[in-house]
């Protein structure tokens, strides 16, 4: 036999194997399952839910079905994704220009902090967040007032709601509008910065939007405010608890990239009389970026697993409301942490192929 | 008119057919008696210990002192078996189990029996495929709220937020009385009762709900008791009881009249002290069947002949228990629906005969 020919043999057998050890399991589940007189099926997503959700950015109502209930926390997760993302990059690349900065001070605070946070479980940290947010804010009654339809308590902050058609239409247009614009903004040869056009913009599109709107204010009625949004603590304390913990590894990645940038780069750029502020943005930190970007994707991929955590202080997530209440409701043990899996799958591969499309671009770029 | 033979042989016939009959009657009289233990009580012989499904830690259900020995009712269930069975009433295994994955675990075989202050529901019955033996604590879902808050009635919490434990009934019960009530009550979901409890006092919700035989044992456990009260309304019916998995008719049984004898002992007026006594002096054949004196009860159970003394001598009848777990120098929560039907409860132990 060839080499080839062994390699593809082996390969056969290496997926009829793989595939047997799976038909076995699933074999296994479906006879058991079977044996013990219980049910199979995903026809319960369309069965009434009946329990409430306590924070929704889509529309929820306990009469809603466990389908929309699935979509309902799985946005959550999302969002909640989203904003730790967005912190831990922040937070990470601060504490990173801090411990490489030479100032002994900011380094050594900075080495401190990474050293505290990655090495204390991320649980707890959510936790100690979640009571430590909890105590700081005031009581209900006590609650500090912005304005007059502005409130922060420990339920939440309070907003007031703008509705009606006009508001729709423009807010929506004008996000639609800035998000495209910022996509295409260098493929359409602008020349100017797109952050000195664009922030304006949506600001004053959604001013005006504003002026058309119905305004609905929170007030304090019986045991609690009504009307309005609520945005409830839990989700603070789940983004400062995830992205701060992930903000140290995400430190340490970019002090390994900008330490990966070969010492010339800066030496090239101070002789060419540029300010250390400027070498960093404009030469070392776009070379980084390209030995960054796979260890941050890990990073990424992480944080969207860890907002699972929110599940241990109250924040409605995929895992507490599906793989919590709705597994216990229904019963469906192996349907529901299939769809979770599921979910989680989906996310991560799509998450994974955006900044992998990413790091082929800037990789053509390079060398 | 039947001449003399005929009638000889037709006597001699039924005779014999009697007596075929009397010999196929105790036939199937002995299969009855001598009937063989069941997969799991075979199961739980041989390994020696009974492996027994119990909550993390609810004081008067199960809970761990600073020696880490548990206590509760649910624990004095899983000793009275143990005995019962094996007995010994130490040689049970306990297992942990939260309120999200008790069943999956039962399902999976891990443990024998669930004894988790868990409610006996339609869907547990039929889509878990578990059965649902018996029910050793009538509650219902309560409230725990702040005094401050000024309500006295669950219809009054309108507006209010509830804290609570994911993977039960509370957050479906709530919603339902939410509908049929009018009142919108907001309920925030923990994994672990600690951390619900802990938001709680903290302020970020008005009360904590679960079922009252909880309530009761959550409060002792708050900083300042006394600024919380358990409101005498509930809004639920929840029949604690024991969990087994399904398809094992003589495990049922035996868990089954194991708890029935329990029972029997408080109306019967048999106790941990006087057992032992009872069994020697008492002219009440109940009594006597009971403890083992007459009859064959073990034996129709796979059982030896005393299996219900032992259980009694464990933790008392149940209504020692209770007094133990719940009564005045415990929880301090009235026995109410948890008496026997002799004395306004629900408790009706079926005749052991």
């Amino acid at each position: 036999m060839t080499g080839k020919g062994r390699a593809l043999a082996w390969q056969a057998v290496a997926v009829v194997s793989a595939t047997a050890v799976v038909l076995y399991f699933s074999y296994n589940v479906v006879t058991n399952l079977a044996v013990r007189g219980i049910q199979f099926g995903f026809g319960f997503l369309w069965a009434k839910a009946g329990f409430d959700i306590p924070f929704h950015l889509v529309e929820w109502d306990v009469n809603f079905s466990y389908g929309r209930a699935l979509w309902v926390a799985g946005v959550n997760t999302l969002f909640a994704s989203a904003i730790c993302i967005a912190l831990a990059s922040v937070l990470g690349l601060t504490l990173a220009l801090m411990r490489l900065s030479g100032n002994l001070l900011a380094a050594g605070t900075s080495r401190a902090l990474i050293e505290v946070i990655r090495n204390t479980p991320q649980l707890l940290q959510i936790v100690f967040f979640y009571f430590a947010v909890l105590q700081a804010l005031p009581p209900m009654r006590q609650s500090v007032t912005i304005g007059t339809s502005v409130f922060l308590n420990v339920r939440g902050l309070y907003l007031p709601e703008a509705s009606g058609l006009a508001w729709d239409w423009i807010s929506g247009l004008t996000m639609a509008g800035v998000l495209v614009a910022a996509v295409v903004w260098r493929w359409a040869g602008m020349v100017v910065p797109r952050l000195l056009v664009l922030p304006p913009v949506l600001i004053a599109g959604l001013v005006l939007a504003g002026f058309t709107a119905q305004w609905d204010a929170p007030a304090l009625k019986g045991v609690n405010f009504v009307g309005g949004v609520r945005i409830p603590p839990e989700i603070l304390a789940l983004a400062l608890g995830v992205s701060i913990y992930t903000s140290a590894f995400i430190a340490e990645n970019v002090r390994a990239s900008i330490q990966g940038v070969h010492r010339g780069q800066t030496e090239a750029a101070f002789s060419l009389g540029l300010t250390p502020g400027r070498t960093m943005a404009l030469v070392v930190l776009p070379q980084a970026l390209r030995l960054l970007i796979p260890p941050l994707t890990s990073q990424y991929l992480n944080i969207i697993k860890s907002t699972t955590l929110g599940a241990a202080i109250a924040y409605p997530e995929i895992l507490q409301i599906f793989a919590r209440t709705v597994l216990n409701q229904s019963g469906r043990a192996i349907e529901v942490m299939t769809l979770v899996l599921g979910v989680f799958l989906v996310v991560n591969l799509i998450a994974s192929a955006g900044m992998n499309a990413w790091n082929r671009r800037l990789t053509l770029q390079g060398r | 008119m039947i001449s003399l033979p005929a009638r000889a042989l037709r006597a001699g016939r039924l005779a014999l057919a009697a007596g075929a009959a009397m010999i196929f009657a105790t036939a199937v009289a002995h299969a009855q008696v001598s009937a063989p233990p069941g997969p799991t009580v075979e199961a739980i012989k041989k390994r020696g210990a009974l492996n027994c499904g119990i909550d993390t830690g609810v004081p008067g259900f199960a809970f761990q002192d600073n020696k880490g020995v548990w206590h509760g009712i649910d624990i004095d269930y899983c000793r009275a078996i143990a005995a019962a069975v094996l007995g010994d009433p130490d040689k049970v295994k306990y297992t942990g189990t939260t309120a999200a994955a008790r069943f999956t675990i039962l399902q999976a075989g891990e443990i024998d029996i669930l004894i988790r202050d868990s409610t006996l529901t339609f869907t547990r019955s039929t889509v878990l495929g578990l059965d649902e033996v018996a029910v050793n604590f009538y509650a219902g879902q309560g409230f725990l709220v702040r005094r401050s808050v000024g309500v006295t009635k669950a219809s009054e919490l309108q507006g209010a937020t509830i804290c609570m434990v994911t993977g039960a009934t509370l957050e479906l019960n709530i919603a339902d009385f939410a509908r049929s009530t009018g009142a919108k009550i907001g309920s925030l979901l923990f994994d672990k009762p600690e951390e619900a409890i802990a938001a709680m006092e903290a302020g970020r919700c008005d009360g904590y709900t679960d079922d009252t035989g909880s309530l009761a044992g959550m409060r002792s456990t708050l900083k300042k008791p006394d600024d919380w009260f358990v409101m005498p309304e509930v809004i639920s019916k929840e029949p604690l009881g024991l969990h087994i998995r399904a398809g094992d008719p003589r495990w049922q049984k035996v868990v089954f009249w194991i708890d029935n004898a329990l029972k029997s002992a408080e109306e019967f007026g048999v106790t941990k002290a006087n057992a032992d006594q009872m069994k020697a002096t008492s002219k009440d054949p109940f009594i006597l069947r009971l403890l083992g004196a007459e009859g064959d009860t073990g034996k129709a159970l796979g059982l030896d002949e005393v299996w219900a003394l032992r259980a009694i001598k464990v933790a008392g009848n149940y209504g020692e228990m209770y007094e133990t777990h719940f009564g005045p120098k415990a929880l301090n929560l009235p026995r109410g629906l948890n008496n026997l039907y002799t004395k306004g409860g629900l408790h009706y132990p079926l005749p052991i005969r």
